[in-house]
């Protein structure tokens, strides 16, 4: 594929202007990567006006001159995809970080290239399809152990397939060539992939799964279901990173893809330091053995972070094709549409609201467009739910980012500063938040839960509305002047607040809660909310029920890994005292 | 050196030079004046037509007549080991009296990134002596952590304070001071000065100074010659850097000022749209490089302008540094120093400090249970003004009166008063000890039982 040097394949720069450079004489078609100057900084054609090339360049462009050659790969910007992938640590151009620190030492500099994957290591490849079989494009040929997960290698999505001349089993680098087809085509492990367009499917499923995430509030009042989309706007501070990086530990899926995307360095190392340590509550194995990490923090080049999110999803769709469930976190997109906007107004292009270019709506829906449960070509089944941080400046949730994202994805986790502020973690505010997959999780939620799951779900949501209605007319009068039931509901909604809906990320315990104990939380203080009810029909004043002493122990029930015991110990104390207080 | 007397336009800070050999992007300029004055600026744009530079002194002067020299490199900082104990200008220039810097190294003043993969987790907490800081919004080293205040506000006594106290218990290793001016006055400038010269803090310290009256546009490269340095200190030298940058709201206005003479198309208020990544290029150069001894600490001070922290220049700080320390004119108005407001204030580090270790078991839950109590309390102080203290239930009155005696006890203390971990945390323990246990419903019973001054006083007793 790759041209030469051959006339046109070479240009030279004309105009350096930051992440931006013009370069004249240069044969160029739209996305084409690009080697800039001297150094051969990376870069990628992003637009082409009469003579002039217009790149975007990837890496710092201190000091580079006009007059500096630009030579074409005539490539476009592609990822490489196969073995070796998982736990590794990339920038937004798939560079492996830890390969960089080896080449230049502990800080970013500019012209260092390297390969996304090795191309020295041996990989055990088990072929699980023989010679004579008939192959099509996404078919499975055989598997390689990569850490835990067993690595699928396929036919590449644009092959023609046909039949398997030779396919062996042994020990292979990703460039070696493990199967022959009748036609001569071979086949090696590593695929490439041009980020910018979505790898094939056969068929878009409709999502009925949840992705269980272990967040109460989450799995329980605003589920995402798997291959769903969600966004997580909120102010600086108010819990992006902590609700990403909880889903990333803690959802049930089976391939992570974490993108920083502009964000803060130090945000990655802890995911570094952290993730080999943690296990994966379903396999018991390290649960950075199922993560691929994508940094382009906040002061690497710019233009490498309008990239970079691209890169995940790219990744993201290849563990899919082989038939895993895959989430992605983008923390944040916003820093992605700033990325883009950056660049725009360096074209010098008509902008649009507060400045983005027109096209960001575009470019938003395309990017959640690539989530969902397929079916893939090589029919097994998978699915990439992609939930995106939105950082809207001042908080204010009317900004174009916020708004263009919200009118694509189907899951709202409004964060509010105001919760935040008070350390009511997930500060996810209840009332504005919403999941439009409810109608399609409840049978699930059925089956694998309780039949009595979502009544319950439905009970705690009436509470809470009923509890802000309530505050209202608090606010006006104070709370003794409510009706007797209503300071009870005052009571209830509290608990459900304080003992449900806040979870603690940093408890040991409390960081992760499994769907079961999240239904015998609930269904305790629901019990708890029947027994006043009655009580108060019988004749009981709300300081009496609120009064109630062993109820306070529930929130300890967050707090305790085998819960049961004391769960069964806390309802019998309730019944106990409701008992006696009728007596009384 | 080719010297080019082309230039075909001036605005604002920024010259047009046309007829140029090849120039490099962000090249370092020189600007010869008709009475030989040399001013320092930077290639911005370049192009075999017209290469734009910034100019980081008043353009005054320059004119048709003045010659632009293009160095061929990029701005460079000469550092030294003689540095600590100088006073430089916001350009870098010594302005003391004393010797130019003798230079072991000149570095790049822009700053790499340091890869992810090199950094180490912030974990090593820092004692300010604050119990608002040290207990609830707990700094680390290697953290970026920046004071939002506002006019009229004593956020330089709060950053002086932290100066003077900080420390790491048990720890000996050296430290230095990096310590920015940009566009505050000579008067404020002077009053750091004062008390560094005291306490003997300018021994190992390294200042620079941009005052009101020197050029806006040096303001540009101040933070990022301060930054500079304090990597060398740090991760040549390994000493443990605390930098002070003050005022970056003065930083933002000089960034407007360019991309206002540069007719790009303005952001939110005006400030330019590529300010979060610009403020990031400064901010993110905090941090502790695995196997490399030393660690830079950020204390940036910013103003808000109307004491609106939704403003751009807190609002973007904010989404880049790790948590915040608020300044609020309610509490100073209180007459309570230091008038930290806890709530919307937040150290992001804190997690990774604290605890068993690092300061004490109970610190995390002490701290949330502080911060649920007191919100609780404040949120009450609107509805009593609405409804009077008697339409308040029991609970209700308990809250109320505790986040008056938070303000009071916890977060009033002396300029001087240097509270340790402990002071902090049994201090948290007396306020907590007023509500009925049962509302302590962030610490689990372990920590109540071993720690509530009730059950401590029967242990002793
Ligand atoms: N579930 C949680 N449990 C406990 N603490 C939390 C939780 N969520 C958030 N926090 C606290 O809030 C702080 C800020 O959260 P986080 O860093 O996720 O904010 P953010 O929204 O990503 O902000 P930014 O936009 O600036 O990146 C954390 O450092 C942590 O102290
Ligand atoms: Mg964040």
């Amino acid at each position: 594929m790759k041209k030469g040097k051959e006339n046109g394949a070479q240009g030279a720069l004309k105009r350096i202007s930051g992440p931006v450079v013009t370069a004249v004489g240069l044969d160029a078609h739209m996305y084409d990567v690009v080697k800039v100057g001297n150094e051969e900084l990376m870069g990628e054609v992003i637009k082409i006006q009469g003579e002039n090339t217009i790149i975007q360049v990837y890496e710092d462009t201190a000091g580079i001159r006009p007059g500096e050659p630009v030579e074409n790969t005539g490539l476009s910007l592609a990822v490489e995809l196969g073995p070796g992938l998982l736990t590794s640590i990339y920038d937004g151009i798939q560079r492996p970080l830890e390969v960089l620190v080896d080449k230049m030492g502990n800080f970013i500099e500019r012209g260092v290239s390297a390969p996304g994957l090795s191309h020295e290591k041996k990989w055990e490849f088990v072929p699980t399809m023989k010679a004579g079989d008939d192959v099509k494009a996404g078919d499975i040929l055989g598997t390689v152990q990569e850490t835990n997960i067993v690595h699928k290698v396929m036919v590449p999505p644009r092959s023609k397939g046909g039949k398997i001349k030779k396919i062996s089993g042994g020990s292979f680098t990703v460039d070696e060539t493990i199967c022959v087809l009748e036609d001569g085509t071979e086949i090696a492990m590593l695929q490439r992939w041009p980020v910018r367009v979505p790898r094939p499917v056969r068929e878009k499923l409709n999502p009925d799964i949840p992705l269980i995430t272990g967040q109460r509030i989450l799995d329980g009042l605003f589920p995402i279901a798997k291959g769903g989309t969600a966004a997580i706007p909120g102010p600086f501070g108010s819990g992006k990173t902590v609700t990403q990086q909880q889903l990333a530990k803690w959802s049930d899926a089976e391939i992570v893809v974490y993108i920083g995307c502009g964000e803060r360095g130090n945000e990655m190392t802890e995911v570094l330091t952290e993730f080999p340590e943690l296990e994966d509550p379903k396999t018991g194995r390290p649960l950075m053995e199922r993560t691929v990490l994508i940094a382009n923090t906040s002061n690497m080049p710019v233009a490498a972070r309008e990239a970079s999110v691209y890169t995940g999803i790219t990744i993201a769709e290849y563990f899919r094709d082989m038939g895993y469930d895959v989430s992605l976190m983008a923390d944040s997109t916003s820093r992605w549409a700033e990325a883009m906007r950056e660049i725009s107004s360096r074209l010098e292009e008509m902008p649009g609201e507060e400045g983005y270019p027109a096209y960001l709506a575009a470019r938003l829906s395309e990017f959640y467009e690539r989530a969902g449960r397929v079916v893939n070509l090589n029919e097994t089944s998978g699915s990439v739910s992609v939930i995106g941080a939105v950082s809207p400046p001042g908080g204010d949730f009317s900004e174009p980012v916020t708004q263009n994202t919200l009118r694509i994805v189907k899951v709202f986790w409004a964060l509010d500063a105001k919760l935040s502020q008070r350390r009511h973690f997930p500060a996810i505010n209840w009332l504005n938040s919403y999941s439009l997959y409810l109608d399609a999780l409840n049978e699930w939620y059925d089956r694998e839960v309780s039949p009595e799951w979502n009544p319950l779900r439905s009970w705690a949501m009436g509470v809470l509305q009923k509890e802000a209605e309530l505050q209202e007319i608090v606010q006006l009068v104070g709370s003794d002047a409510l009706p007797d039931e209503e300071q009870v509901t005052i009571e209830v909604a509290r608990m459900i607040r304080e003992i449900f809906l806040q979870q603690n990320a940093y408890d040991a315990v409390d960081t992760f809660c499994p769907m079961s104990k999240q239904y015998d939380m609930m269904k305790a203080i629901k019990h708890y909310a029947d027994l006043a009810r009655t009580a108060q029909v019988g004749g009981a004043t709300p300081q009496q029920v609120v009064g109630i002493k062993s109820k306070n122990e529930l929130v300890q029930i967050k707090f305790t890994k085998d819960y049961e015991p004391a769960l069964d110990k806390i309802r019998k104390d309730m019944e106990a005292e409701f008992d006696a207080m009728r007596a009384a | 050196m080719k010297e080019y007397r082309t230039i075909a336009q001036i605005a604002g800070p920024l010259v047009f030079v046309e007829k140029t050999e090849p120039v490099g992007y962000s090249e370092l300029v020189n600007i010869v004046t008709a009475d030989g004055t040399i001013k320092r600026g930077q290639v911005l744009d370049t192009s075999d037509e017209i290469v734009v530079v910034q100019v980081f002194e008043t353009t005054a002067g320059i004119g048709r007549d003045s010659g632009i020299r293009f160095t061929g490199e990029t701005i460079k900082m000469p550092v030294g080991k003689d540095m600590l104990g100088r006073i430089l200008s916001g350009g870098g220039k010594p302005i003391d009296g004393g010797p130019e810097i003798v230079p072991e190294k000149r570095l790049e003043t822009t700053g790499a990134a340091i890869n992810p993969y090199a950094r180490a987790p912030p974990a090593d907490f820092i004692q300010t002596g604050i119990s608002t800081i040290d207990g609830t919004n707990t700094l680390v080293r290697g953290q970026k952590l920046p004071i939002f205040s506002a006019s009229g506000l004593p956020h330089n006594d709060v950053a002086l304070q932290i100066a003077r106290q900080a420390k790491v218990p048990g720890s000996t290793e050296e430290f230095a001071v990096v310590f920015a001016a940009m566009g505050i006055t000579r008067e404020e400038a002077n009053y750091f000065m004062a008390d560094f010269e005291k306490t003997g803090a300018l021994e190992r310290a390294v200042v620079f100074l941009n005052l009101a009256d020197d050029p806006a546009v040096e303001r540009i490269i101040t933070p990022r010659l301060a930054l500079t340095t304090a990597e060398y200190l740090a991760f040549d030298l390994g000493y443990h850097v605390l930098v002070i940058l003050t005022d970056m709201t003065n930083y933002c206005e000089a960034l407007r000022q360019i991309g206002a003479a540069r007719e790009e198309v303005p952001g939110r208020r005006g400030y330019p749209g590529y300010m979060y990544t610009d403020l990031a290029s400064i901010y993110e150069r905090a941090g502790i490089i695995k196997g490399v001894k030393g660690s830079v600490t950020q204390i940036p001070i910013l103003t808000m302008p109307g004491d609106d922290i939704t403003h751009p220049i807190p609002d973007l700080t904010g989404y880049i540094t790790e948590g915040q320390i608020v300044v609020n004119r309610e509490l100073h108005r209180k007459g309570i120093y230091a008038p930290i407001n806890v709530l919307p204030s937040l150290s992001r580090l804190m997690n990774l400090g604290i605890g068993k270790g690092h300061t004490r078991e109970d610190h995390k839950k002490v701290s949330d249970q502080l911060y649920a109590a007191y919100a609780e309390g404040n949120d009450l102080r609107g509805l009593v003004a609405i409804v009077g203290k008697d339409a308040l239930s029991d609970r209700d009155r308990m809250f109320l009166e505790f986040a008056d005696l938070f303000e009071d006890r916890f977060v009033r203390q002396g300029l001087y008063e240097d509270r340790s971990i402990e002071e902090t945390l049994d201090l948290g323990w007396d306020l907590l000890a007023t509500l009925p246990e049962e509302q302590l419903v962030r610490i689990d019973r372990e920590l109540i039982q071993k720690y509530h001054p009730k059950y401590r006083k029967q242990a002793q007793g």
